[in-house]
């Protein structure tokens, strides 16, 4: 088992800027064997922190996205219907023709079911659990208790290694109190401008530590801005990498590349209506 | 714990000192005062962290203890401030669970609100209009069928302001909640009605037709999920409103405990959500904690700003594709009446349905003047009275058409 500060070395190593909370968060996942529910904007790189977690164990990331309608059989496991039909076909007459096609032999395993039978323990990254219904949460808030699956026809399949869960939400839907309680928490906000300024550094061999840090106190400028769809952490990457693309060295001595290329941070019409460049000029004035 | 692997044993708690532990359960008790739903599962693990030698780093403890116990973003955002201000011994801050509220020294009940709202019940009491509660009959199944309305027949068409006996006023609630609970019932029926499965459940259809060696004969359908309609109620509780708030807070209260998905929102200079506290089973007590929060700032009401609020941190977390949002106003804005415009067009444009309430609107020679309410209508798909039961019951077959 790591410690924290193992952890947090590992998380910088494998290119994942953290605060210093969520090593914590990540040491406690193991110790006290709980998921991990991550809660944030979209876009403030939620995703990212499982991606990182599988480096820092050196395991396989398994992911689950969730939508409206997901069910067990697109979840857990599903039965290989093509190779039923040919089997019945094929012995047609033969008694334990019904033993046979539903074997393991052709079970299809979906994220949840492959994640408790690796034979090391995955990260299972659950995405967008809001957007599951009430009674897939239900379904999920057993897994994570049991760590067994029933499946009628073959019995229980106990797990034979515990993955590492991680839960994102967006809150399109209020969660139940049992998962909740179930679960660590940690709130990802927004990085401020110290983080960003080490992810654009991090994630994009070509900027320079100045300019990072300008890109980043820039885009902390255009959040505070009444946007309706603020920039997340990808869109910064984004708008980097095309000024740096650019040949941008300094964002004060280009502005009007610097308000076009605005694209990358806003996305709706709206928005892009709202940042004039009389505002990128404003924003521009507080980045020295 | 019901935890997979091990979990921590009692034998744990007794490597903590009985203080540290004494004092742990206290800190617990703290945080449920605030509104954390903290579980045994939890405390163990919290003593578990004590006893492993997370108590010598107060940084350490503080972030793990907040990764643990914090269950959503507004624990997460108090729990700082409660853990320096039991361990640490530093000033707490105020927890009001009202956004932006001035806590009043006083805080009158539900009762003396029902009280004040009978006083100002127009002063000539209607007792000829109603019949006296011993015309009602004893006995009600209680179960959410339409019986339950009907006891309240003669009390349906009294407008709420006029109901001055404490027995009627009990009674409108009653019948407000046995409503609340009716609309639910009949909502659920008709969307069981509505559903049909459309696509094969290959699963079902291949075990059932191994007998014909598999050759799909009989065919499995797949029910369609139907989306339960998701009531978001938004109540004003000015004081232009005074009369109506105790009824509608008890109808609100029905809905909530009826609809398997609501969520409640009072306003009045600002907005609070009030989900949680009408979550309690029990609805004298649910409504002693509303009536607190219903308590306005004297300053008017301010429902453009109100919405902005709802829009802005709300509205993602509580819409989705098949919500109705309910706002019981009577319009009077003391804000930007141009703001209240176009927020309502920002709600308009996320959600299936807005009704918008207004009990001033059955009364004799009403017209919508107001500015709040002219600047909202044109974004309102239903605008109807709401003084009294029957008006609330002529809502049910509208929302059963989302």
């Amino acid at each position: 088992m790591k410690g924290r500060d193992e952890i947090a070395q590992a998380l910088a190593a494998s290119g994942y800027i953290a605060d210093a909370d969520l090593a914590t968060a990540i040491s406690l996942m193991q110790m006290l064997r709980r998921p991990l529910l991550l809660e944030g904007e979209a876009g403030v790189g939620k995703t990212e922190v499982a991606k990182a977690l599988a480096k820092v164990h050196a395991t396989e990331l398994i992911r689950l996205q969730c939508y409206e309608g997901l069910d067990q059989s697109s979840a857990l496991y599903e039965w290989n219907y093509q190779r039923q039909l040919l089997a019945i076909q094929a012995h047609r007459g033969s008694d334990s023709i019904e033993d046979q096609v539903f074997s393991e032999k052709y079970l299809l395993e979906r994220p949840l079911l492959a994640a408790i039978r690796r034979p090391q323990a995955p990260v299972l990254l659950i995405d967008e659990i809001d957007r599951a219904d009430d009674e897939f949460e239900a379904f999920l808030l057993e897994l994570l208790s049991d760590f067994q699956v029933s499946i009628p026809e073959l019995g229980t399949i106990p797990a034979i290694t515990i993955p590492h869960v991680v839960l994102t939400s967006n809150g399109t839907r209020e969660l139940s109190d049992a998962l909740r309680r179930r679960c660590l928490y940690h709130y990802v906000d927004y990085p401020d401008v110290d983080r960003e300024t080490r992810i654009i550094l991090a994630r994009l061999a070509g900027a320079s530590p100045s300019l990072s840090l300008q890109i980043a106190r820039m885009v902390e400028g255009v959040r505070k801005e009444e946007l309706r769809k603020v920039p997340g952490v990808a869109e910064t990457l984004d708008w980097a990498a095309a000024l740096v693309g650019l040949d941008v060295r300094d964002l004060r001595d280009a502005p009007e590349t610097v308000h076009e290329t605005l694209v990358c941070l806003l996305k709706t019409h709206e928005d892009r209506a709202r940042v004039t460049p009389e505002v990128t000029q404003r924003l521009l004035g507080k980045v020295a | 714990m019901s935890c997979c692997g091990s979990s921590p044993d009692y034998d744990d708690l007794n490597e903590v000192s009985r203080f540290v532990s004494a004092r742990l359960a206290a800190f617990l008790r703290t945080l449920r005062d605030a509104g954390f739903r903290v579980g045994l599962a939890e405390g163990q693990d919290a003593a578990t962290l004590i006893s492993v030698g997370y108590a010598a780093k107060p940084g350490l403890l503080r972030a793990a203890f907040k990764h643990l116990l914090s269950a959503r973003k507004s624990d997460w955002d108090k729990f700082d401030g409660l853990f320096d201000a039991f361990w640490l011994g530093k000033r707490v801050r105020s927890r009001s669970r009202t956004i932006g509220s001035t806590p009043g020294a006083s805080n009158p009940s539900l009762k003396s609100l029902q009280d004040k709202s009978a006083e100002q019940g127009g002063g000539q009491p209607v007792t000829d209009q109603l019949p006296s509660s011993d015309d009602v009959p004893e006995g009600r199944s209680g179960e959410g069928r339409m019986e339950g309305a009907s006891r309240a027949e003669n009390l349906a068409e009294v407008d709420f302001r006029k109901l001055s006996d404490p027995d009627q006023v009990t009674q409108a609630h009653e019948a407000a909640a046995q409503l609340a609970r009716a609309m639910r019932t009949r909502l659920t029926r008709r969307d069981l009605a509505r559903r049909r499965g459309y696509r094969l459940d290959l699963r079902r259809t291949i075990h059932r037709n191994i007998s014909h060696g598999g050759v799909p004969i009989s065919l499995v359908k797949r029910q369609r999920k139907d989306k339960p309609l998701r009531l978001i109620v938004l109540l004003d509780a000015s004081g232009s409103m005074s009369m109506y708030t105790s009824v509608f807070l008890r109808f609100i209260h029905g809905v909530l405990d009826q609809f398997r998905e609501a969520e409640a929102f009072l306003f009045h200079t600002r907005l609070a959500y009030v989900s949680d506290a009408m979550k309690e089973s029990d609805a004298s007590r649910a409504l002693d904690r509303l009536s607190i929060m219903a308590q306005g700032a004297g300053g008017g009401t301010r429902i453009g700003e109100s919405l902005q609020t709802f829009n802005r941190w709300h509205a993602s977390r509580v819409i989705h594709s098949r919500s109705c949002v309910m706002i019981v106003s009577d319009g009077y804005e003391t804000g930007d009446a141009a703001l209240l415009g176009r927020e309502m067009a920002a709600l308009h444009r996320r959600c299936r349905r807005i009704v918008w309430l207004n009990p001033m609107m059955a009364w004799e020679g009403y017209a919508p003047e107001a500015r709040g309410i002219k600047a909202a209508l044109p974004h309102v798909d239903l605008y109807a009275p709401a003084n009294s039961l029957q008006s609330l019951r002529a809502l049910e077959p509208y929302l059963a058409k989302l």
